[in-house]
């Protein structure tokens, strides 16, 4: 079975990488990303398995990662759209040089 | 059984994850998320990954997704949805590098498969029954966390106070 | 080679004279723990870290002093710390410190002294810790003590402390007092390093640590541009001496794997062939670094140069001892200069050309400093001398005896030149403290001092019995009897070493009475308004200059030569401790003698050309004594003018020789400035326009290269993924298709 969970965790990880290319809403950018994620802890549940508890932990590490990440780029969001009334990636290029 | 079960969940899992891609509105695409969630901690279940499909669904499906509702919610983004895929060339170009990636990836887990794992599985997976079977589902993952990972725990108890801090100072409106 | 058989067992007496645990050959450790049973030394390291500490207090003063005088020159002013009613702290406690630190030295040094056994046959080293440990070199900070480390320690810190006190006065209205003693005790912990170091590789630091203190006190009164570059002359010249040095060091590592004497020179015989390319290499190039550092032509030109520091550093540094550590490490070396004849013909060559050349500038020169700067190049000419005919007691026996008339000379001109700065202050006009040609008649004014420079000038002179006579003597005798050594190869060279050696001493007493005769007798130039304020040197100063002067009069009887012993020279017997320093330094150059003897054979005991060993003293002492009453008269009857109306020396030859041979000049268009024409090119050609072009040609390339990459900057957050994914599957790609 683990050939299959792998399998489903690339399609997860290759859908997700469509979607941060192919939205421009930053919110779903963002889902997106969370799903990538979710594929590699996926992975590593299914590897953990095999190899040892290790891959659950790291998953734990993952989550908990997410959990910053999200609750800091939602932040961000929220003060980009203070400033600029969108969340429509393509206008925030106020970094570019 | 098992098997059965496993692709149920790898379908919804399939589809909400391209539900998510697709979505029209952001809200349809969070609750495509969060079937996708839900599917693949069930997939855990099927892993015998206890603790951590009770976490997915918890923190996860719950609370970081809720989290992701209130912000669509206060931003009001429920209508603005016209221009958000970019179709046309752009879309093929990605597609093209998605599929080679895919590509690579399906090389990768068929080619080599379980066999390509270091270890022998059913020891591993045996070793893992006992220590659940001795300590419970929580104590098999608490152990090494609070023992051998002890320091890469508490940078993360860390990481999250920073990150908590980081999002109060940038959400908060300047005055 | 005359017997292999010989050569042999005398390495092996070598062998166990050096290194007596055959379990540890070559182990300082080894050697130590042994040597320790006979005797232990009292506190070696204090003595030298001694003078470190009074460094360390005056140095704080010193830094003390300089933040007053920076607030003051901050607040537009200019400090003057005499101008309180009493001397501030900083200008108080360096007469303490400084000449206190010397005097523990040296009493310590003289406590070991007293406690070293005769017999002491092998060094004794002392290990602190150690310094570079790696696989292939491994060097210990440690002390070496034997005979030959004890006389240089005493003297180093015997005479060192008197110039100590008699700077206290010298010194007294100078403003950078604390850092005048901080310079000069830092010198002092640099030389004990030299001559106690336990290795070449330790000897260097020291090397390097006085020519070090060297250039910060030659360039002392920094502010004078001519000073400073003095300073800096002194030490880009002793630089070239260095780099044979270190060579040297490389080819002894090289041959020995390690640079420690014992060692090296237990195993030289064994290793080295006699003669051979290695020794005399190694030799050869020991002898450019001593060059360097002993001012031996043709890098002699720093040492007058150096008298531009106050006098007390001259007669300490470029007198007594910084300048004697070349012929310190041609002594310490003697083995492999033993091995090697050409060197040594070579070093006694350098030094007795050395020697005729100052000494023939010696008798034109107007400053006073000058003069005795030049006599000093000329006598470091005679150690090489001695040096390079194998006689290293009779080189050290010098070292000794011109440490003390040497800077009794020096000190002496530095209370002269002190009274004429004080004339200089109240004369019309400009006045040169150190020009001869305005002193004249001193010896009324300052009679302690012109009497102990009588003693030093006839100590130099050659005349006996004062010290120099006995040194010198037994240098031109060496040469002589080494000349005529049976199978000497170069016998007919040192017959010629000879004669010029016995012409050169001749030339001492001469310009050394025209110095005294200039200074102190005759009719006084200084000047009416000046003379008034000439005055006797104060008793801080005149105390080591009597001190001094007992030296330079009884310092020669260490080393009554047994042939002399009985003749008038050794008072028909009565001098005591006949050859004592000789047999003192024994152990040290023993190994040497004995190499030499099986080379050579024994030096012609018989008597140098023309008669016995006690006709030629009397000759020689004659001679000179003769020498310096023709020169009383000579110079005396010469009527001199004051510096600014004298139109300089008449005559090619007088003019050749007043302006030092044109060796400065030579050098400036030879060396100098081909160097900077060569620099200019370098820098207008190969760095403007080579390196130069080619940094901006990197510039323009990355700024290019930049631009073109800061087109994929566009903002947008979707293909920055993109290139992402497509980053991550290209490695991917490699990952899983290239296995």
């Amino acid at each position: 079975m683990l050939t299959q969970a792998l399998l489903l965790s690339g399609a997860l990880f290759v859908i997700g990488t469509l979607g941060v290319m192919v939205r421009r809403n930053a919110i779903i950018i963002f889902l997106c990303i969370e799903l990538q994620l979710n594929a590699v802890n996926l992975a590593f549940v299914a590897l953990s398995r095999y190899t040892g508890i290790e891959g659950q932990l790291f998953v734990f590490f993952v989550m908990t990662v997410a959990a910053a990440e999200a609750a800091v780029g939602l932040a961000i969001i929220i003060s980009i759209f203070r400033h600029h009334e969108t969340v429509n990636v393509d206008k925030f290029n106020f970094l570019k040089w | 059984m098992t098997e059965i079960v496993f692709v149920l969940f790898a379908v919804v899992a399939v589809g909400g994850a391209i539900g998510v891609v697709v979505g029209r509105s952001p809200v349809a695409s969070l609750l495509s998320m969060i079937a996708t969630l839900a599917s693949v901690a069930g997939i855990y279940v099927l892993f015998e990954a206890h603790f951590l499909a009770a976490i997915q669904v918890l923190v996860y499906a719950g609370a970081i997704m809720v989290l992701f509702l209130f912000v669509i919610m206060l931003l009001n983004l429920g209508h603005d949805y016209r221009a958000d895929v970019k179709y046309g060339l752009w879309y093929l170009l990605s597609l093209v590098v998605v599929g080679l990636t895919a590509g690579a990836l399906l090389q990768g887990f068929m080619g080599t498969g379980a066999t390509g794992v270091r270890g022998d599985g059913a020891a591993a997976a045996a070793a893992i029954d006992a220590v659940v079977a001795e300590k419970g589902v929580v104590g098999a993952i608490a152990d090494p966390l609070f023992t051998d990972y002890v320091v890469a725990f508490e940078l993360t108890g860390l990481l999250l106070l920073v990150a908590i801090v980081a999002a109060v100072v940038l959400a908060k409106p300047r005055t | 080679m005359t017997g292999v058989g010989t050569a042999e067992s005398a390495m092996t007496a070598l062998a166990g004279v050096l290194s007596p645990s055959p379990s540890a050959p070559g182990s300082a450790s080894g050697v130590a723990a042994q040597a320790a049973e006979q005797w232990e030394p009292l506190l070696p390291g204090l003595i030298v870290l001694l003078p470190l500490l009074g460094f360390v207090l005056n140095g704080i003063l010193a830094l003390w002093a300089a933040g007053h005088s920076s607030a003051a020159v901050r607040a537009g002013e200019e400090w003057n710390p005499f101008a309180g009613p009493s001397r501030p702290r900083t200008h108080t406690l360096p007469t303490l410190i400084g000449p206190g630190v010397m005097l523990l030295a040296f009493i310590l040094a003289l406590v070991n002294f007293a406690g070293m056994p005769a017999d002491l046959h092998d060094p004794v080293i002392r290990t602190y810790w150690s310094w570079i440990a790696t696989d292939t070199i491994s060097v210990d900070a440690a002390l070496q003590l034997d005979q030959l480390s004890m006389v240089m320690m005493l003297v180093v810190t015997g005479v060192g402390f008197l110039i100590h006190v008699f700077s206290v006065g010298y010194m007294k209205d100078d403003q950078g007092y604390p850092r005048y003693f901080a310079y000069l005790n830092l010198f002092v912990f640099f030389m004990l390093v030299l001559v106690l170091g336990s290795g070449y590789a330790t000897m260097f630091v020291g090397w390097e640590g006085v020519g070090l203190c060297s250039y910060l006190l030659i360039g002392y009164w920094f502010s004078d541009r001519d000073k400073s570059d003095a300073g800096k002359k002194a030490f880009i010249v002793n630089r070239i001496g260095d780099v044979g040095f270190l060579l040297a060091m490389f080819l002894l590592f090289n041959n020995f794997g390690t640079l420690d004497f014992g060692p090296i020179f237990a195993g030289a015989e064994g290793q080295l062939a006699v003669g051979g390319t290695t020794v005399t290499a190694v030799t050869l190039l020991l002898m450019l670094g001593a060059a360097g550092k002993s001012a031996q032509v043709p890098l002699h030109v720093w040492l007058p140069d150096a008298m531009a520091g106050p006098t007390p550093v001259s007669a300490l540094i470029h007198a007594a001892t910084m300048v004697t550590a070349g012929v310190y490490m041609v002594a310490r070396s003697s083995v492999l200069y033993a091995l090697a004849p050409t060197s040594q013909a070579v070093v006694a060559g350098i030094g007795v050309l050395t020697a005729l050349v100052a000494a023939t500038i010696a008798m034109q020169q107007y400053d006073i400093k000058k003069v005795l700067a030049y006599s000093t190049v000329s006598q470091l000419g005679f150690m090489f001398l001695a040096a390079g005919v194998g006689a290293f007691t009779a080189a050290i026996f010098h070292l000794v005896t011109h440490a003390f008339f040497k800077a009794l000379l020096f000190l002496g001109a530095g209370a002269v030149i002190h009274s004429m700065h004080h004339a200089a202050h109240h004369a019309d006009g400009h006045l040169d403290e150190q020009d001869m040609r305005n002193m004249g008649g001193l010896g009324k004014f300052m009679p302690v001092t012109c009497v102990v420079m009588w003693i030093a000038t006839l100590a130099i002179a050659g005349i006996w019995p004062f010290a120099g006579f006995f040194s010198k003597d037994e240098i031109i005798w060496y040469t002589a009897a080494w000349a005529g050594a049976g199978s000497n190869p170069f016998g007919t060279l040192y017959t010629v070493y000879w004669a010029v050696a016995l012409a050169t001493a001749l030339m001492t007493a001469f310009y050394m009475t025209r110095l005294m005769v200039m200074t102190f007798h005759g009719a006084n130039r200084t000047g009416a308004a000046g003379r008034s304020h000439i005055h006797e040197a104060p008793r801080v100063m005149t105390v080591p200059l009597i001190v001094l002067a007992l030296l330079s009069v009884f310092g020669g009887w260490i080393n009554v030569p047994d042939a002399l012993q009985e003749s008038f020279a050794g008072l028909f017997g009565v001098l005591p401790m006949s050859e004592w320093l000789h047999h003192w330094l024994e152990p040290v150059t023993h190994a040497a003698a004995q190499i030499q003897i099986a080379g050579f054979g024994e030096p012609a005991h018989a008597a140098p050309p023309g008669g016995g060993e006690v006709a030629w003293a009397m000759i020689s002492t004659l001679a000179a004594a003769v020498t310096v009453a023709v020169a009383y008269r000579v110079v005396g009857t010469n009527k001199y003018v004051p510096a600014a109306r004298d139109p300089g020396p008449a005559g090619v030859l007088r003019r050749a020789v007043y302006n030092k041979w044109y060796f400065d000049e030579v050098y400036d268009s030879l060396v100098v400035r081909p160097l900077l024409a060569a620099s200019r090119w370098c820098w207008k050609v190969i760095d403007t326009v080579v390196i130069d072009g080619f940094v901006n040609l990197t510039g323009s390339f990355a700024r290019l290269s930049g631009w073109t990459m800061s087109l994929f900057q566009t903002g947008q957050v979707n293909m920055y993924a993109f290139v992402l994914t497509l980053g991550v599957l290209c490695v991917l790609g490699a990952a899983v298709f290239l296995q």
